[in-house]
Parts: C-alpha cells; sequence; structure tokens
C-alpha cells in the first residue's frame, strides 16, 4: 500500500516587503498510506499554506514533504503538481465549460492514462455510487453545491492519486447536505483507501471523518494535539448520538477553543 | 420578439400622431409614412444597396483585423507579466484618443481614403477587443488552473482548455461592443472623408440636397445594420460557449 506522507519541521515564511510572516512553524505530522487525517484549526493557522505546500503550488521555507521517503518539497526544491496528489478546492474549481462527464474524465483521458471509454465506464460507476446517475451530460451550472462537491471528489478519485488534498471542501454547505456529503466521501473512501489530508475548521466533520485529528495553533501554524479516532468504520450519522463520540468531541473542543480565543484576541488586536 | 416589434410600432404611432397635430419641434420632419414612400423607392436603387455593400465591406475589414489582432494581443497581455508591463501603458495611452482624431493622421498615413477608412475602423474595434480579453483573462479563477495542474496538464492543456475557454464569453462581449463602434466610426468617417459611396455618404448626401425623408431612411438603415451585425455576434457566441445558455 502506498501514499504514506511525511510532513517533517516544515516552515513556511511569507516576506512581503520585508515583513515577515510565519504562516508555518516547525508543523510535523506523519500520515500512514491510507489514512484519513483531518487536520482543523482556526481561520489563518496555515492549513492551506500546508495543503498547497503538499500539493506543490508554493513552496516551503524549512523543513522536508515526502510521499512514501520520495521528497516532494524542501527549501529551494520542489515537485510540480501532478495526479499523484489531488486537490478538492473549497470554492469548487470545476470547469465550468464542460459537462460533468468530460470534466471527470479530461484528467486521465488527455494525459493518456486511461482511454476514453474506459474513463467513461468508471465515471458512470462512480457517479451512481453517489447518487448521481444520469447527470453526465450536464454543465457543473445546473447543478446543485452539494451535487457539484460530490462530481469534483469523483474527478479527484478517477484520477487515481497517492494522496487526496481536500481544502474545505463542504464548507459552504447547509447541515443536511454536508452530512450526506459526509457519507458519500466515506463510501467512496472505503472503496478504494486513498491516504486523504482534509482540512476543516468544522470540530464534528473531522471527528465523524478521520481516524486522527490534528489540530493546528493559530498562527504561526503548529501541530498542538494529534486526537486518535478509534470509531470503528464503516461510519454512519448514527455515530453522532454515540457516548464516544461526545468524548472525543469535547477533548477535541477544548484544544481547539483555546486557539480560536488567541486567533480572535489577536484579531481584535490588528483591528484596534 | 413581439414586444420588442410592438415597441417599434408604438414609437412610429407617436411619431406619426406628433406630425398630424403639428408638433413644434416635429415640423420640419416628414410623418413615417411619407419615410415609408421614400423607403420603398430608394430600395428599387442600385445606389442604396451598393452604400449597404460599400459600408459593409469596410466594417468588415476594419472588424476582422481588430478582432484577429486583438484577441491574441490581449490573450498575451492577461498571460505574460512581461509582455503585459511592456504593453499596457501603451495601450492604455493610445485608447482614450477617438478613432476620428486619427483620421488627419491616417489620411497622411495611408495612401487610399478607403485604407483610412477601414484603419480607423480597425482601431476603434481592436481597443474594446484588447481590453475586454484582457480583463476575460485576468478574472480567471486561479483554482481552474490548479485544477488542470493537479490532473496532469501541460502548459498547452492550460491555454486550449482552460485560458481560452474561460475567456470565450469575454471574448464575445468585447466584439459586440466593438462591432457596435465600428458602425458609429464607419458613418462618421464618411461624412468627413471625400468618397463616393457609404450609408454616412447617402445621409450627407442627402442632408446637402435637403431630401429629409432620405435623411431618415439612411439612418434607418445604419440602425438596421448595426443591430443586424450585433445580433451575428452575439448569436456566434452563444453557440461557441453553450455552457452559458441555460444558466
Amino acid at each position: 500500500m502506498t501514499g504514506a506522507l511525511s510532513i517533517r519541521n516544515v516552515g513556511k515564511v511569507y516576506d512581503p516587503d520585508g515583513a515577515r510572516v510565519f504562516a508555518l512553524d516547525d508543523v510535523s505530522l506523519e500520515i500512514a498510506a491510507g489514512e484519513l487525517c483531518v487536520v482543523v484549526g482556526p481561520s489563518g493557522c496555515g492549513k492551506t499554506t500546508l495543503l498547497n505546500c503538499i500539493a506543490g503550488f508554493d513552496t516551503v521555507s524549512a523543513g522536508e514533504i515526502s510521499i512514501d521517503g520520495a521528497l516532494l518539497a524542501a527549501p529551494g526544491r520542489h515537485l510540480a503538481p501532478g495526479a499523484d496528489r489531488m486537490v478538492v478546492f473549497q470554492a469548487g474549481a470545476l470547469f465550468p465549460w464542460k459537462t460533468v462527464l468530460w470534466n471527470i474524465t479530461c484528467g486521465p483521458v488527455l494525459s493518456r492514462r486511461l482511454t476514453r471509454p474506459d474513463a467513461e465506464a468508471r465515471a458512470r460507476a462512480l457517479l451512481s455510487r453517489v447518487g448521481l446517475a444520469g447527470i453526465e451530460a450536464q454543465y457543473p451550472a445546473e447543478l446543485s453545491v452539494g451535487m457539484k462537491r460530490r462530481v469534483e471528489i469523483i474527478r479527484a478519485l478517477i484520477n487515481d492519486p497517492t494522496v487526496l488534498l481536500l481544502d474545505e471542501p463542504f464548507r459552504a454547505l447547509d447541515a443536511l447536505t454536508k452530512s450526506v456529503m459526509h457519507e458519500a466521501l466515506l463510501e467512496l473512501y472505503d472503496l478504494s483507501r486513498k491516504t486523504i489530508f482534509f482540512i476543516t475548521h468544522d470540530l464534528e466533520e473531522a471527528i465523524f471523518l478521520a481516524d486522527r485529528v490534528a489540530v493546528m495553533t493559530t498562527r504561526p501554524g503548529r501541530v498542538k494535539k494529534i486526537i486518535t479516532v478509534d470509531l470503528p468504520r464503516p461510519r454512519n450519522y448514527r455515530l453522532l448520538a454515540t457516548p464516544r463520540y461526545g468524548e472525543l468531541k469535547q477533548e477535541a473542543l477544548e484544544a481547539i477553543h483555546e486557539e480560536a480565543l488567541k486567533a480572535f484576541v489577536a484579531g481584535e488586536r490588528e483591528l484596534a | 420578439m413581439w414586444q420588442g416589434l410592438a415597441g417599434i410600432a408604438l414609437f412610429l404611432a407617436l411619431w406619426q400622431i406628433g406630425t398630424w397635430l403639428r408638433l413644434p419641434m416635429l415640423r420640419h420632419v416628414p410623418a413615417p409614412l411619407d419615410v415609408l414612400v421614400q423607403f420603398a423607392t430608394v430600395v428599387q436603387s442600385r445606389q442604396y444597396w451598393l452604400s449597404w455593400y460599400v459600408s459593409g465591406q469596410r466594417v468588415f475589414l476594419g472588424y476582422a483585423i481588430g478582432v484577429l489582432l486583438g484577441v491574441p494581443l490581449g490573450l498575451a497581455m492577461g498571460m505574460s507579466r512581461i509582455f503585459h508591463g511592456v504593453s499596457f501603458p501603451l495601450v492604455e495611452v493610445l485608447r482614450p484618443i477617438p478613432p476620428l482624431a486619427w483620421v488627419p493622421l491616417s489620411i497622411l498615413f495611408w495612401p487610399t481614403m478607403e485604407q483610412t477608412i477601414v484603419s480607423i475602423i480597425f482601431l476603434g474595434a481592436f481597443f474594446t477587443v484588447v481590453l475586454n480579453v484582457l480583463g476575460g483573462v485576468e478574472a480567471i479563477d486561479v483554482s481552474y488552473q490548479r485544477a488542470a495542474l493537479s490532473m496532469g496538464a501541460r502548459p498547452w492543456h492550460l491555454f486550449w482548455r482552460i485560458v481560452l475557454p474561460a475567456t470565450a464569453p469575454s471574448i464575445f462581449t468585447g466584439m459586440a461592443v466593438g462591432m457596435g463602434l465600428t458602425w458609429e466610426i464607419v458613418v462618421a468617417a464618411e461624412m468627413i472623408a471625400s468618397i463616393q459611396a457609404g450609408l454616412g455618404f447617402m445621409m450627407w448626401q442627402a442632408y446637402v440636397g435637403g431630401n429629409i425623408a432620405l435623411i431618415i431612411v439612411s439612418m434607418a438603415s445604419i440602425g438596421l445594420a448595426g443591430l443586424l451585425s450585433s445580433t451575428l455576434i452575439w448569436a456566434l457566441g452563444r453557440r461557441l460557449t453553450p455552457w452559458l445558455r441555460r444558466t
């Protein structure tokens, strides 16, 4: 099994006009192959920066990131983005000018990893798996936000990444749609068991989905606490009512509340 | 469609009633029925259709060159920071100069009046297209390119599969706005330049000859020509951007 993601002592300094801003400071996180790891933290804690460094959209200032021992990023070096690290973006990035089917199949077809018939067959199978059969010929603008997110996750999975990077994918959704999305994501996860790096600031979402939850500190971002979620899989919404879920949530809440408070006070000070 | 025709009919009816009532500002203006009669005569003349043809040809040439050069230039300015740095200030200085202000210099520069008029039409279409395309490229969400890179896109994929379709709506907006400008310019140019045919020329001749009904026929013809060409551009745009149609 491949997909062990190793983040070692990673730092990121932004230096616009000499004002050194520490976005990440000495972040270390070892994610096992096939693990679903959720990173939570207050807004502006550097979660997205860390994801961008893994994806190859940004560079690190210190430390190193590797997958299965192969170096991805170190100061002065970074591997360009590629299909081994698929990203699902916060605001969504389905191409509005193409149909759902083309959006899903374009990666493997254009880079000749799958033939068009094969890719389309896989796309149809995955779509019906999450209850979206029959929307292949529609344009993204004709879909609801929840449908778009599922299509986007399928588009990421069909590229057969080593790691799947999700940047607050369900942020814009209402609570009901969110719970449907969580079950759809877990269903797809159970199919392939890709390593998943998932960012959110929603604690309930984090615990429901994760094998482990990493709580980050407010800026500069650091890993403050790792909570192992020992809840059985496959999971469904009934889990939310169990006492163990409540305990884990309490534990995470205490860790993150302190950070949220710090971020809030820092924000107040900036405004004053 | 029917609402539009009803609006035009209402406008003509009010105008007709106004002339019957002998409103002072309509004293020298013929009634729509008289204009219609003039129109019926003029469509039988070869000269009238020649005017359409000549003006249309000038517009088409200047516009086509403007679009063919403007789209690539706008795309290049949007994609290359260095090229943007070199060319944007120049474009911004030249753009506010009204196309008609180029007439004296163009007359000196181009050997024939025909080329002068086409070059001025070109300028009107060109800057409009360049700025719309540039705006379109700059407004592309960076997530699209990142998503494409994640899926293993090569540089040419980014251009053909992301930049071009993402900019297409802006290209057609620029083309439609530019088309409207070209008809304004061709008429004005034909009125000041010494040439022998064209819808603007026809109107000027009618003015010199004191035929007011013919002036109005010329004006309506110019309006129709503009409407026709804009409709063509929008139809082309809708056909090539099907994802915008159903939203």
